[in-house]
């Protein structure tokens, strides 16, 4: 309460650059994000050690990538696929980005609609959206088994460097995962949403706490971020 | 929890239908172009500049807008966007680390 009084009563006269703002943030013995809710700057917190793990896979990929001293499987070919006797490359993995890229635009409409309380809408996007990545897991299902039939194993593969396998069911499995977490998320709270617990202030089973429309957004932070490493993988395993 | 961590600020500008709508459009092109890199069998600099550039723009896209990051005090985006900046600094150590393992096997292994 001390803070936002205080606040306030500074504002008229002199409102403080973004650089001034920044460093009272941070040095005032006080709540150091004060415009992000808890909630909101832990999930920020949790991405970012998020983006740690899936930073040490890629690296791990460069590095056995570029010391090995036989060559590796160019994923043009690896991932290419027949359609109506046209071999096409890439194109699963292509349509799985553009799966990925949708779901991230219902993601931020049902934000949007959260914050407009629009309760029905934001739980239709939402189920949208967990729809766009169970999808997506599929056909990640469907690539793996290809893949696995072909003879793609951790230790070895047809094509070329026998890392190939180990770094492609390591970072995609770990992907696939982290989508299917965010599939339940978003199940779970369209959900509350659908029965207007953040209109009502219903407590949640596990917290006891009354939810916010915000809570939306934070699940949409994570989705956004699932998508976010896509881009990374998209780029520099699929495309590399 | 304060009353200021109730009311984010700035909610009213981050949550217009038609900027998300204008992002999800160029996602999709920058998706496409990338894809476009692959297609035309696009070779050598050109290739990864092209890769890079459409990752950057992508990555930069989203967090920015859908993730509401543009709309956030200096204080969480600094905090949340400056320590990635180490894993540059691995991927430097981790490419010359690389560079000498394939140097001692080429060396070693009889493979050069």
């Amino acid at each position: 309460m001390t803070d936002t009084a205080l606040r306030s009563a500074v504002r008229p006269e002199a409102r403080p650059t973004q650089w001034r703002r920044l460093s009272s943030d941070w040095a005032a013995d006080r709540q150091t994000f004060p415009g992000a809710s808890w909630r909101k700057a832990m999930m920020w917190i949790f991405l970012l050690s998020d983006t740690f793990v899936f930073g040490c896979f890629l690296i791990g990929y460069m590095t056995v990538r570029m010391s090995t001293t036989v060559p590796w499987p160019n994923p043009s070919e690896v991932f290419a696929l027949e359609i109506g006797g046209t071999t096409l490359p890439l194109i699963l993995i292509a349509i799985m980005t553009f799966v990925l890229i949708s779901s991230s635009g219902t993601m931020a409409m049902a934000v949007a609609c959260g914050y407009r309380r629009r309760r029905r809408a934001t739980a239709l996007l939402m189920l949208l959206t967990a729809l766009l990545g169970a999808t997506f897991v599929g056909m990640q299902a469907f690539e793996w088994t290809k893949l696995i039939h072909e003879g793609v194993r951790p230790w070895e593969n047809p094509w070329g460097a026998e890392q190939f396998g180990a770094a492609f069911f390591m970072i995609t499995g770990f992907h696939g995962t982290h989508v299917t977490i965010g599939v339940l998320i978003l199940l779970v709270v369209a959900r509350k949403v659908w029965r207007g617990d953040y209109d009502t202030g219903r407590r949640g089973f596990f917290t006891s706490q009354p939810g916010r429309y915000e809570n939306v957004e934070i699940a949409g932070l994570y989705w956004h971020f699932v998508d976010l490493v896509w881009v990374f993988i998209f780029a520099l395993f699929y495309l590399w | 929890m304060t009353a200021s961590a109730s009311h984010p600020s700035g909610h009213s500008s981050g949550h217009s239908i038609r900027l998300y709508l204008l992002v999800w459009f160029w996602l999709f092109v920058l998706s496409a172009c990338s894809y476009l890199v692959d297609y035309f069998h696009l070779q050598g600099i050109l290739r990864w500049f092209l890769i890079l550039l459409f990752m950057v723009v992508k990555a930069g896209l989203i967090v920015a807008v859908f993730m509401h990051m543009a709309w956030e005090r200096l204080a969480l985006i600094y905090a949340i966007l400056v320590p990635p900046a180490a894993l540059l600094v691995f991927v430097a150590i981790m490419s010359a680390e690389a560079t000498y393992t394939l140097l001692t096997r080429s060396t070693f292994l009889g493979g050069g």
